[in-house]
């Protein structure tokens, strides 16, 4: 899901870097107005669970590999804008130390994981379970908001890999970025998050929330809103 | 609940932080599984040479803008194509490590520096 450099045109990985960039100005507005010291430490060690997370790809035998990105459960237990912050940080450092994700593609690789997942989740989440501390509720709601947001991330992903055959080919009919059209790329990013890499993305969800749902749930940004002292 | 004041680390920190060393030593698994159920790249994240092995040419954006960045430790490795699994292994663990802790201080500085609210 990281996209490297050379695959997206400019026309595409410029209005993303503006759009990454803008939302992430707000995200720091709104982290600031709404989340406490305390949660500091937190957001830390999300982004370096998120960063460990993204490293332990899962293979599609004889096919791909792919894997989760944990900002669903960030999302859920630090709220969507701390989240954003946090996986930014590890998808930032991921690019320019690792050189995974391209550096002209960052805006894109963020704007995906960073921004378009938590949200998704959190919206997802909230919609299933409000404000209920039923514990079954609570657990399957994490499920399928890590579960749908990682592929719906994957569906955005493929659809920006889709778009570029239409919007830049080379006189001679050759794509001049990433070549596959949208009914190979589209499908082909949903089919292993389907199968694979979204389930573990929901199991993880559901796993952690379910620790947090016993002994930390006043800390649950989603159950809460504002945190652990409203 | 007291609600100011930097508290000493408390027991979900502590337990946070043994979680993430573990999913740090579990991060071997992410090379080698794939070797050993012959799976390939991510879709979508093939180097220049194989899209052409794919598609029979590169597209010019992607000769292009390809290498436009060296990362210091590109592909979570410490450098050159290394045969042997175990070494492959460790680097992606040490790279895990390194990753994983610079993302923690970023993120912390960044947040420390952003949050005003005691509360």
């Amino acid at each position: 899901m990281h996209i490297p450099d050379g695959y997206l045109s400019p026309q595409t990985y410029v209005p993303l870097y503006g759009a990454f960039l803008a939302i992430e100005a707000v995200a720091v507005g709104k982290v600031r107005k709404e989340v406490s010291k305390r949660s500091i430490p937190y957001i830390g060690m999300a982004a370096a669970f998120s960063f460990i997370i993204m490293m332990l790809n899962l293979p599609i035998p004889g096919g791909t590999t792919g894997h989760a990105v944990g900002a669903a459960l960030i999302a859920i237990i630090l709220g969507p804008w701390a989240a954003s912050l946090a996986v930014s940080v590890a998808l930032i450092i991921q690019a320019l130390v690792f050189g995974d994700g391209g550096i002209t593609a960052l805006g894109a690789n963020a704007f995906n994981m960073a921004i378009f997942m938590p949200f998704v989740a959190y919206f997802i989440f909230r919609l299933l379970n409000g404000h209920s501390l039923k514990k079954s509720r609570v657990v399957v709601a994490s499920f399928i908001a890590g579960y749908l947001s990682l592929v719906l991330t994957a569906i955005l992903t493929g659809f920006e890999l889709g778009i570029q055959p239409l919007i830049a080919t080379g006189p001679d009919g050759r794509a001049l970025y990433a070549p596959y059209d949208l009914s190979i790329a589209v499908p082909a990013m949903a089919l292993g998050h389907l199968v694979l890499f979204g389930i573990i993305e929901g199991l993880v969800t559901a796993l952690v929330m379910y620790y947090f749902y016993r002994s930390e749930s006043q800390m649950i940004y989603a159950i809460n809103r504002g945190g652990a002292h409203e | 609940m007291p609600l100011t004041g930097e508290e000493p680390m408390n027991k979900l920190l502590k337990r946070i932080i043994i979680t993430l060393v573990a999913l740090v030593l579990l991060t071997p698994v992410g090379i080698l599984l794939p070797i050993f159920v012959d799976a390939g790249d991510a879709w979508g994240e093939w180097s220049a040479r194989t899209v052409a092995k794919l598609i029979g040419y590169v597209p010019q954006g992607l000769a292009k803008y390809e290498g436009i960045w060296k990362a210091p430790l590109a592909g979570y490795t410490t450098g050159g194509h290394d045969t042997s699994i175990v070494r492959q292994s460790f680097q992606y663990l040490i790279s895990g490590v390194i990753g994983a802790a610079l993302a923690l201080i970023v993120a912390y500085i960044v947040s420390k520096m952003i949050i005003r609210n005691g509360k």
